[in-house]
């Protein structure tokens, strides 16, 4: 199964090679990563997305935890949470697709941040189906480059239950 | 006052409480080697290859507790001491290695006698610095001793740049180190130990399995307490010999590839296995599926890694093994009244039958030197008191099965590298911490060659280890796989010719060296070298035939085992080298 994982690092010099060392050398997929400062610039995010059964997520989550870098580790699987990713994509429609690109960038509220006499540029920002669901329909299109930030996700301020 | 990085190194090891650091010198460190000309307080010991200096602060670490300190130049001194690093990342040593760098305006550059060593280094020690300025040096070295010292101990690397060896900056030693990312479990949960308790209680078969977290939490005595107060059996890992005493009579030995019959015989019997500082490596389960099926297992380790990584555990138990012990003896004395003694006499009874079944032995009335002789020679001569080191292949094996380690810290081996040419820089390094005791290398003739210019550092620095070479003319280890699994294509490992005469390989190194070619010899050659307080080369000329027994081959389950007993006798063995 699938897991998104949130992990708060130290941030230091060499620490994504600690992370990204740890999943190479334990042969662990990364299938994305994403890093950016907190508020605290002394302290870094990673989000690592990761596949695995149950007996080998916990590993993964403990193996973090073990890293000295390392100050916290959340499953955010196991959560209530929001993720979120963002990709830009280059597409060259044909003449008469031009106006169907614009019409699917409106209806997955994307926007046009670059445009040239042969292509349009368009920023999208949700979670993975609907990033799919949009690359599935400009697919036909015509894509020509496609660049993704990778997920990110934060826990929502829930409820407890009681 | 202000300092120079070289000073404050120096100044913060002697707050750290070092005594000794083994290392070997170079362009980068000559700042920190100038120093150590004038220097009371420290002494260094120049071994003759970095991968020396690095197993001597093992040895020393193994044999005392204390974290071992070992300083090299950067480029080839750094990389040469991957191999001692790697050895105590798998063994949880505690180890701080400083290696020079060039000057931090180099890096990078691809610079004379520059190797990125942080990097190398990441995935095989605990942790590594980098020092860019020296005024993070003290702090940095206190934190490299906290890491390397506390939780799962382990080897961590301080990188220091020539620049920052030579400026300058205030010395303020600070008292205590808080890293708020690493915060170890050292107190086990009462709930768990109190649930584990009652297990252990109601348990019909239950074996304790001791490993290496025995010895590095220094819990000798609480588990010998636990096992004395349920009755309940124990066997050690490799790692974990000496945690219980071997002679005692709820010792099963250890277990696993080359352990005892009656101890995997015991495991894949039990039905609760009481697993302590200690990681379940492939060596000790053998075939995964098929280990110990019938048993509940409990799980004591500082490490919750080690927990459930490769095998099922009902009841795990994250926390100091000393401490655990410690609460856990006291909940047993206070609150368990189950009469266990009834319950387990057939256990008990078992445990016999299998170790009259197969029992430890080898030929006792073969004429030839038998390396199995030889080690039960040295167990009674020293009155099992000395420390022993091993280097590794069936040396190693044979010297874990037929001597008994009764103390912790007295046996050091190479467990989880399985590195050749441990042993004898391991044993200077044990024999530099203690000088009054016997400290025996228990070597083979292939892994001596690997480290075997450190006898230099013996002679020149009076330590008096003596090095009990099983000579059998063979990489040994190898050739038994060979020979039992490659139709005797002995391919690469008989080293016969060209085995050096050690006898005189001591004497030009102004060592002693002995020779036993005959059994009736081994005993006057042990006692005389005993007896000399200088470095010894014994070297035993044994049977080459001999094996490792009993024996798990590779990926079956640990109670089908290979005998001695079940080799076919062979009319003549005729020796089938591949050259
Ligand atoms: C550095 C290193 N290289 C290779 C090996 C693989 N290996 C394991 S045992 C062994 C043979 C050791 O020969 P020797 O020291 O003579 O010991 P014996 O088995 O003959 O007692 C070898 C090559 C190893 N463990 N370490
Ligand atoms: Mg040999």
């Amino acid at each position: 199964m699938r897991h998104t994982i949130s992990v708060l690092v130290e941030n230091k010099f060499g620490v994504l090679s600690r992370i990204s060392g740890l999943f190479s050398g334990r042969g662990y997929n990364i299938e994305s990563l994403s890093v950016g400062e907190t508020i605290d610039p002394n302290i870094s995010t990673m989000t690592i997305v990761t596949s695995g059964d149950d007996w080998i997520v916990e590993q993964i989550n403990k193996q973090l935890n073990k890293l000295i870098d390392v100050i916290k580790v959340v499953d955010m699987t196991e959560l209530d949470h929001v993720e979120r990713e963002m990709v830009m994509i280059k597409v060259s429609p044909r003449q008469e697709d031009k106006a169907e690109v614009l019409r699917l960038a409106e209806i997955f509220r994307g926007r046009i941040v670059d445009s040239s006499p042969k292509t349009y540029t368009i920023e999208v920002t949700g979670n993975e189906k609907k990033i799919e669901a949009f690359v599935e329909l400009l697919r036909p299109m015509g894509i020509k480059e496609f660049v993704r930030t990778g997920k990110i996700a934060i826990a929502r301020e829930g409820v407890k239950k009681p | 006052m202000k300092m120079t990085g070289s000073e404050i190194l120096l100044e913060s090891l002697k707050k750290e409480g070092v005594k000794h650091l083994f290392g070997y010198p170079g362009g980068v460190v000559l700042n920190i080697f100038d120093l150590l000309h004038d220097e009371k307080e420290l002494q260094l010991i120049l071994t003759r290859h970095e991968q020396g200096a690095v197993h001597a602060a093992d040895g020393y670490a193994r044999a005392t507790g204390k974290a071992g300190v070992a300083l090299v130049t950067s480029g080839p001194g750094a990389t040469n001491t991957v191999t001692g690093i790697a050895t105590a990342a798998m063994d949880s040593i505690p180890l701080v290695v400083i290696t020079g760098q060039v000057p931090t305006m180099l890096i990078g550059n691809d610079a004379f006698q520059e190797a990125d060593i942080v990097g190398i280094t990441r995935p095989c020690t605990k942790y590594n610095f980098l020092v860019k300025n020296v005024s993070d040096l003290a702090l940095t070295i206190k934190e490299a001793f906290h890491i390397a010292n506390t939780g799962r101990p382990g080897p961590v690397l301080i990188d220091l740049p020539k620049d920052v060896t030579t400026s300058k900056a205030e010395f303020h030693w600070p008292d205590h180190v808080k890293i708020r990312s690493y915060n170890p479990t050292y107190e086990g949960n009462k709930y768990m130990i109190t649930q584990a308790a009652h297990m252990i209680a109601k348990a019909k078969k239950p074996l304790i399995i001791a490993g290496g977290g025995v010895i590095s939490s220094d819990a000798a005595k609480e588990l010998r307490e636990f096992a004395e107060i349920t009755g309940v059996p124990v066997t050690m890992t490799m790692m974990g010999l000496g945690g219980f005493p071997g002679s005692h009579k709820l010792s099963l030995g250890m277990l696993g590839m080359h352990g005892t019959y009656y101890a995997n015989k015991a495991v894949q019997d039990s039905d609760l296995l009481i697993a302590i500082g200690m990681r379940f490596d492939d060596r000790v389960t053998g075939k995964i599926d098929a280990f110990a099926p019938n048993a509940k297992i409990i799980h004591i380790d500082i490490d919750p890694t080690s927990i459930r990584k490769n095998v099922r555990v009902d009841l795990p138990i994250v926390g100091d093994v000393k401490r655990v012990l410690t609460v856990m003896n006291k909940v047993i004395h206070d609150e368990v009244k189950e009469p266990w003694a009834e319950v387990r006499k057939a256990w008990t009874k078992q445990l016999d039958a299998w170790k009259k079944e197969h029992p430890m032995d080898y030929d006792r009335d073969a004429d030839v030197i038998k390396p199995q002789y030889v080690i039960e020679k040295i167990h009674e001569l020293t009155k099992g008191d000395a420390i022993i080191a091993t280097e590794v292949g069936q040396n190693q094996m044979w010297a874990a099965q037929f001597y008994k380690y009764d103390k912790p810290r007295t046996w050091l081996s190479s467990g989880g590298l399985g590195t050749m040419g441990y042993g004898l820089p391991a044993a200077i390094g044990a024999q530099l911490a203690y000088p009054n005791k016997l400290v025996i290398d228990i070597a083979g003739d292939g892994s001596i060659q690997m480290n075997i210019q450190e006898l230099a550092t013996a002679v020149i620095n009076k330590l008096p280890v003596k090095v009990a070479i099983l000579n059998n003319r063979f990489l040994g280890m190898v050739r038994q796989w060979q020979e039992l699994f490659f139709q005797e294509r002995y391919s690469h490992t008989k080293l016969d010719e060209t085995v050096p005469d050690f006898v005189k390989i001591a004497e030009a190194y102004s060592a002693v060296g002995l020779r036993a070619t005959k059994k009736s010899e081994v005993v006057p050659v042990l006692k005389e070298a005993f007896a000399i307080k200088r470095p010894v080369f014994m070297d035993f000329v044994i049977d080459w035939t001999e094996k490792v027994y009993p024996m798990v081959p590779a990926g079956a389950a640990i109670d089908q085992m290979l005998f001695r007993e079940q080799e076919v006798k062979k009319p003549e063995k005729k020796l089938k080298a591949v050259k």
